[in-house]
């Protein structure tokens, strides 16, 4: 740390312990919060999210359709299909930018001869990628991707459609759910660089407060809930 | 920026006849605080979330260095860097050196009030680095060398006709030379030009939400997009936010995550709620290999602890102007800083100097509705009444109002006189006639009548000598 650092960061410190009339937080005063840190207390508890499972998903898809994604409910083996019904339907090119992930294969994507498949990152030409979900959130019908080697940022972002491909367990209530699976999968406080969560296509209410989609992120999502 | 908060009384006068702006304020009114009110109506816990959020920044407010430096050692954890700045100059310095480390000629950057504060882009320009804003409304009053007249929906003054004139002024010599007239190709146009920039751009740029302290993440809250291309494809990635923004864990978060969008925009959940967390991990096949947050404090540690602490548990919502009628009859701009409505008239003085900025708390009724709809219970009119003081007593009151205030008080203090006097008032109105419990015109009182009716005494003399009556 230089000098300018370590005397600027001792100057805002210092002016807040000045204010708050008090020193550095010792003892008991400093334990309480850090227990408050380690064991994080839950806010008031939404009922809406608060479901049996298969009215979680239930939730889920209708909240993503009212916020302007398309949800197609699949069993396991009509998922590469349906996402070359998908293109097809709405007159898109076959072209699409996958990520590598373990939750997409599995799938028969060999079997979609129309379909034409690059793995890896998003590039500013890309009109269509393909990604898994780490969870969705009931409460709001938003999808959550955590990024890492088998999922570039970048898909989530550049293309003009993104479709999307969510298991029905990974389908949660709430935010906190969701904090829950990451500190699993990452440990206590440890994120991957990036998460997203993502509701509905990219939008602006910019111009006369009236909403276009597809502002600088995907105009489309379309959300494959995949029963397992 | 430089202030016009001093010429309030001016710059509203303009705002007041211009038919654009009253056309777009128009909308406001209606859109966004009719769209809030329905959100939380469909969140039966939104007044227990309401609690809670104030109670969440309160508790940090206290705690707020412990958190800092809590927020600071897990971010150099994840090799990513935390930079302190005092001052707004500060933060510019260590912005433009920052930019000049990986030789940036441009920055994309994504919506920042923080960077309006310190007037950033000012700064870069002059060192030869261009910032590009990329949230739509920002691009488009930057192409119109204008401020955001709202902290959330930065060109809410325009119309879109306006839009049209401004994108085929700057946009034609990109060979985009037939003027629209729709929306939607207004935003594909605009779409089309910034997608170029964010892939050549160095630096992304953005603003906070929120600084997660328990892991040392940047919450970013969007609609378009735009922040999380600015904080994925340039290779550094610089935060700037202010040292209210931390909170201490991602159960927080999702508190005020669920306060935010409603109280905004009346959205379920914005967009994009996208966490950062140090830069791109070696194995990552995309984001930036720097990562840095500039915390800037410029006068916030000295609001803490003193009547005005309230105010810095604001999350920058919006809520407050979208129901303020004083903004909704003159706009952003009128105020004449970065911040405006009832949170600006509160922060702006903290921020620039009560006697710059005095007009401001007193541009307010004292209705209540902002406080009423403030998703973290801020009381602003309170708020504004404390600011009022300082002024009184700074002597940067006016001369008349100091005096009219001085004559009240004197005569409000001695009860017997002041019943005289009002009496006295009584009868002389009375002279004018009762007629139909209005006066359309009074002498010496034009400036009160030239926009509304003065109220006729009623018969049976003041309201004291009517109580007096009834208790006999």
């Amino acid at each position: 740390m230089s000098d300018a650092t370590s005397s600027a960061r001792a100057q805002i410190l210092g002016g807040i312990r000045r204010s708050l009339r008090r020193g550095e937080l010792t003892g008991e005063d400093r334990s309480a919060v850090a227990k408050r840190l380690a064991d994080p207390p839950r806010g008031p508890s939404v009922a809406r999210g608060q479901l049996p499972q298969a009215e979680k998903v239930a939730l889920f898809c209708q909240w993503a359709e009212t916020l302007n994604a398309t949800v197609a409910r699949v069993g396991p083996a009509e998922v590469p299909g349906e996402v070359s019904a998908y293109l097809a339907r709405n007159n898109l090119p076959a072209n699409v930018a996958m990520a590598p992930s373990p939750l997409l294969e599995g799938y028969d994507w060999a079997g979609q001869k129309m379909l034409s498949i690059r793995r890896g990152r998003g590039q500013g030409s890309d009109q269509v990628s393909v990604t898994g979900a780490f969870a969705g959130i009931a409460e709001t019908g938003t999808v959550v991707m955590a990024t890492g080697p088998d999922h570039p940022v970048s898909l989530n972002l550049l293309p003009d459609t993104h479709v999307v491909v969510l298991r029905e367990s990974d389908i949660v209530g709430g935010y906190e759910d969701v904090w829950g699976r990451l500190r699993a999968r990452y440990g206590k406080d440890l994120m991957p660089r990036t998460v997203n969560t993502i509701t509905g296509p990219s939008r602006t209410g910019d111009i006369e407060q009236t909403i276009e989609l597809g502002a600088h992120g995907p105009r489309r999502m379309h959300i494959l809930v995949v029963r397992d | 920026m430089e202030s016009t908060a001093h010429a309030f009384k001016e710059n509203v006068g303009h705002a007041l006849a211009d038919p654009n702006l009253q056309d777009s304020l128009a909308k406001l009114k209606v859109g966004f605080s009719e769209r809030r009110r329905q959100a939380a109506e469909r969140l039966p816990e939104f007044e227990a979330l309401r609690d809670r959020a104030r109670d969440i920044k309160n508790h940090t407010l206290a705690h707020l260095d412990f958190y800092l430096e809590e927020f600071e050692r897990k971010v150099i954890g994840l090799g990513g860097h935390v930079h302190w700045a005092p001052t707004a100059a500060d933060a510019r310095r260590i912005i433009a050196e920052l930019c000049q480390s990986v030789n940036a000629r441009t920055v994309a950057k994504s919506k920042s009030m923080v960077a309006e504060e310190i007037a950033l882009n000012e700064h870069l320009e002059a060192l030869g680095i261009a910032p590009i804003e990329t949230d739509l409304g920002e691009y488009i009053i930057q192409l119109r060398h204008e401020p955001p007249s709202h902290i959330i929906a930065p060109a809410v003054h325009l119309t879109k006709d306006q839009v049209a004139d401004t994108f085929l002024e700057h946009h034609a010599k990109l060979g985009f030379d037939k003027r629209l007239t729709e929306r939607n190709d207004l935003v594909a146009e605009a779409r089309y030009v910034l997608r170029q920039k964010f892939l050549d751009a160095d630096v992304g740029l953005t603003g906070a939400n929120f600084l997660v302290a328990e892991t040392g993440s940047s919450m970013l809250v969007t609609n378009e997009g735009n922040a999380d291309l600015s904080n994925t494809l340039p290779r550094m990635h610089i935060v700037l936010a202010s040292i209210e923004k931390v909170i201490p864990t991602l159960e927080d978060a999702a508190v005020l995550l669920r306060v935010l969008a409603r109280s905004a925009t009346g959205q379920e959940s914005s967009a994009y709620t996208t966490l950062n967390t140090g830069p791109k991990r070696h194995e990552d096949l995309d984001g930036p290999e720097q990562y840095h947050v500039v915390l800037l404090d410029n006068g916030r540690s000295s609001v803490l602890g003193t009547e005005m602490q309230d105010i810095l548990r604001c999350i920058r919502c919006g809520a407050c102007m979208n129901h303020c009628p004083v903004y909704g009859a003159v706009g952003g701009h009128a105020y004449g800083w970065v911040y405006p409505g009832p949170m600006g008239a509160v922060l702006t003085p903290q921020l620039v100097g009560v006697e710059e900025a005095s007009n401001l708390p007193n541009a307010s009724t004292f209705c209540g509705r902002c406080e009423s709809v403030c998703p973290v219970r801020i009381p602003l009119p309170k708020l504004m009444r404390h600011w009022r003081e300082r002024e009184f007593e700074k002597h940067l009151t006016p001369k008349a109002v100091r005096q009219g205030l001085a004559m009240w008080s004197f005569a409000a203090r001695r009860p017997a006189l002041y019943r005289r006097l009002t009496a006295m008032a009584n009868r002389v109105l009375a002279l004018f006639g009762r007629a139909d419990g209005r006066y359309r015109t009074l002498p010496l009182a034009g400036g009160w009548t030239r926009f509304r009716d003065f109220p006729a005494p009623q018969p049976g003399g003041t309201f004291h000598a009517r109580w007096a009556k009834r208790k006999a």
